[in-house]
């Protein structure tokens, strides 16, 4: 993909991004998150990661936000909208956000594997077979942890969602 | 001059890659829109004959005006006129906006609508080949899992409309139709996954390839001109379990009754759309029905061949055969979709409406359940086949 | 006190549903074959086929003045139809009739007019109250018009559809 694309989506993310934090109606806020990971999945797919963009969308974009919409219509906040911003909070703020950002920086720049030019793909690449040999191959343990966690989790949600607990 | 000419016939360079995409994506979104209206023709004929009425049976084509002595052949053409005069009708209705509603997302909730049906259209095989270009606008490795996120997408536009509107029937219709869809989606993606098991591929154009030698995924070998093998036969009945869950859960994902809980008109007034009028209520109507044609190809495509028939030739051959086999094959694949259309009709004339706790308890307790337990027999036949 | 609705039970068959679902596609699509063999005949092809026949004769179609054996308008111009008209439909604008004419015993008649047709409710109270049966509600009821102005039945509109009607009240007839 041309770098064009690259940087238009990826100011796509990063601007709708900051418009999640900055915009005071939660409404908005919600659908810029959604923008921004439409702008994330994007980059997915110019990594050849087709597999990773799609679940992106239909999970995050697609089910996730489309939950977090419903709760937030449905509660129908003003209260966030009134809240003033008061200095100490925003150099607060300001002062974490400039600590990571520079923290990030120093690794980025002494990452020496990050340098190396990634070797080019295949032309044909099978990234959801890969995805599925990866997960149930080398990394089946942590899977089939994670999946009995999602179950407890789960279990978890029903029980304490059931009002009478004898 | 000459070095562009010789690029636009040239299969390799990226400027016949370009002028083909767009022919196809121009021909596709022509083509599917035309369905659109002529299905809500065939709708609203179909639904009458079948409660013993006519229907629209008037709206001609008035050529008679245009003089030169024609005839206007109404009682030939007649109602054939009516859905071009719906669409002119709808553009020059005032396109009013209530007050009290939330301008910005009510504006953009109906290009929302439409947007993600019309996106997905693009990574179905709606033919074969012509000459050596593919029939599908975008061939991409995990053409049902795209589907399914852009249809996802679409359920934005309702959410916004409904509550954009600012008003109650609207927002319950929103509400309705999101946890609607949000339950049907699951039982969707789970329903395929027994044919991705059988097939060993994500790739619609290669899915289809596999149905074209080895016969439809419903009627396995026999259009493939051969009797079916032990392992077809035992992959058959999950194929079966899952074109029903799919097929109902395609109902449930387009809102077609029995399931068109979000617009009931005898509880909601109109659902999601009640503000709306001119064109943008156009354009929900034209997303619904686009959806029932994705969601049709979908299934075609999925179960059915595609646009393959027993005995037609794909259009790969060189020259005007290739041509004409690969327009035959459009032509098998649409008129494949149409019945699939027709069908859907029969069904929202035939069927009540569920109730709302029937339809969460069909998703969730039913469909879910069965297409989980489905994935399992699959991938038991499958090892055992192997 | 809470009414529990006794729930029927359901045999398997009848909990899957799909039996149903094929039950009631045998019915609409019997009834689509039926209609498409053109075996149904429901529908009247209105402005084509009409029922114009069967109307009964007490039908209450639009007002008209009928005339009477001589042609002349048996209206008074009394303005009691005028008067009783629910919606206001009906304007009358009396007229003298002058002492050489031949029926210069009726005093009065209508120099104009008109009923409205847009607003007409096809009562009959006007036919009800005319003293001289002057007015009748015809059986004509499909009164379209492409403006306000054409929908206003001015006199000799309502005596062209009125026609000629001999009638009983003959009072000022000079012969009786």
């Amino acid at each position: 993909m041309s770098p064009i694309l690259f940087w238009i989506f990826a100011a796509l993310m990063l601007g709708f991004g900051a418009a999640t934090l900055v915009n005071r109606n939660p409404v908005a806020s919600a659908l810029s998150l959604v923008v921004s990971l439409l702008g994330l999945s994007a980059l997915f797919f110019s990594l050849d990661a087709y597999f990773i963009g799609v679940i992106q969308i239909l999970v995050y974009a697609g089910a996730v936000m489309v939950l977090f919409l419903f709760i937030i219509m449905l509660l129908d906040l003003k209260a966030e909208q009134r809240r003033q911003i008061s200095l100490p909070v925003l150099l607060g703020g300001v002062a974490v956000t400039a600590l990571f950002v520079t923290q990030i920086a120093l690794v980025v720049r002494t990452f020496q594997v990050g340098n190396k030019p990634f070797p080019s793909l295949a032309a044909k690449f099978d990234d959801a077979s890969n995805i599925g040999n990866m997960l149930f191959s080398h990394y089946n343990l942590p899977f089939q942890v994670i999946g009995v966690l999602i179950l407890v989790a789960s279990i978890g949600v029903v029980v304490l969602s059931k009002r009478e607990l004898n | 001059m000459n070095a562009i000419l010789h690029d636009l016939a040239d299969p390799n360079s990226i400027l016949f890659m370009i002028w083909t995409t767009l022919a196809k994506s121009a021909g596709l979104l022509g083509v599917v829109l035309g369905m659109v209206s002529y299905t809500v023709y065939a709708e609203r004929r179909v639904s009458s004959l079948m409660q013993d009425r006519l229907g629209p049976n008037r709206t001609g084509f008035p050529i008679s005006l245009l003089g030169f002595g024609l005839k206007d052949w109404s009682p030939i053409l007649g109602g054939l006129g009516q859905p071009i005069a719906d669409a002119v009708k709808l553009l020059l209705k005032e396109d009013f906006t209530p007050a009290y509603v939330k301008k910005f997302y009510y504006w953009i909730a109906p290009a929302l609508g439409i947007a993600a049906a019309i996106i997905s259209l693009a990574v179905i095989p709606f033919g074969s080949k012509i000459g050596t270009v593919d029939m599908v606008i975008a061939n991409i490795d995990i053409g049902p899992l795209f589907i399914f996120a852009i249809s996802s997408l679409g359920v934005y536009g309702i959410v916004l409309a409904g509550w954009s509107a600012n008003s109650k029937y609207p927002f319950l219709g929103a509400i309705r139709s999101t946890s609607q869809l949000i339950s049907y989606e699951l039982a969707l993606g789970l329903s395929v996954v027994p044919l991705f098991l059988i097939i060993g591929k994500l790739n619609l154009v290669e899915i289809v390839h596999y149905q074209v030698q080895n016969g439809w995924m419903l009627l396995p070998g026999l259009t493939a001109g051969k009797l079916p093998t032990l392992s077809q036969v035992l992959c058959w009945i999950p194929v079966l379990i899952s074109f029903l869950v799919f097929t109902i859960a395609m109902f449930a994902e387009t809102n077609r009754l029995p399931f068109d809980l979000p617009e009931a008109e005898t509880e909601l007034v109109g659902g999601y759309h009640t503000e709306y009028s001119s064109m943008k209520f156009a354009l929900f109507f034209l997303g619904e029905y686009t959806a029932m044609i994705t969601g049709s190809s979908l299934i075609i495509t999925l179960f059915l061949g595609a646009w393959h028939f027993p005995g037609i030739p794909d259009g790969s051959m060189s020259g005007w055969p290739g041509v004409l086999w690969g327009l035959v094959n459009i032509g098998v694949f649409f008129t494949k979709v149409f019945a699939f259309l027709i069908f859907f009709i029969f069904i929202r004339w035939t069927l009540p409406r569920f109730r709302y706790d029937q339809l969460m308890k069909l998703g969730w307790i039913w469909l879910f359940e069965i297409a989980l337990v489905n994935i399992f027999l699959t991938a038991l036949i499958v090892a055992f086949v192997h | 006190m809470a009414y529990q609705v006794p729930r029927p039970k359901l045999t398997f068959a009848e909990k899957i549903y799909l039996p149903s679902v094929i039950a009631g596609l045998k019915i609409t699509l019997g009834h689509l074959w039926r209609m498409l063999r053109g075996k149904t005949h429901v529908c009247m092809q209105y402005p084509e086929e009409k029922w114009d026949s069967h109307l009964p004769p007490h039908y209450r179609g639009a007002p008209t003045l009928v005339s009477d054996e001589f042609g002349r308008t048996r209206c008074v111009a009394c303005q009691l139809c005028e008067f009783i008209c629910p919606p206001r439909a009906i304007r009358i604008k009396p007229g003298e009739i002058p002492a050489e004419n031949k029926f210069a015993k009726v005093e009065k008649f209508p120099e104009e007019f008109q009923i409205d047709m847009i607003r007409c409710i096809y009562c009959g109270l006007c036919e009800e109250v005319c003293p001289e049966q002057a007015i009748f509600l015809k059986k004509e009821y499909a009164i379209t018009g492409t403006s306000r102005a054409a929908m206003m039945h001015q006199k000799e509109k309502l005596i062209e559809m009125g026609g000629i009607q001999p009638g009983v009240v003959n009072k000022w007839n000079e012969k009786k």
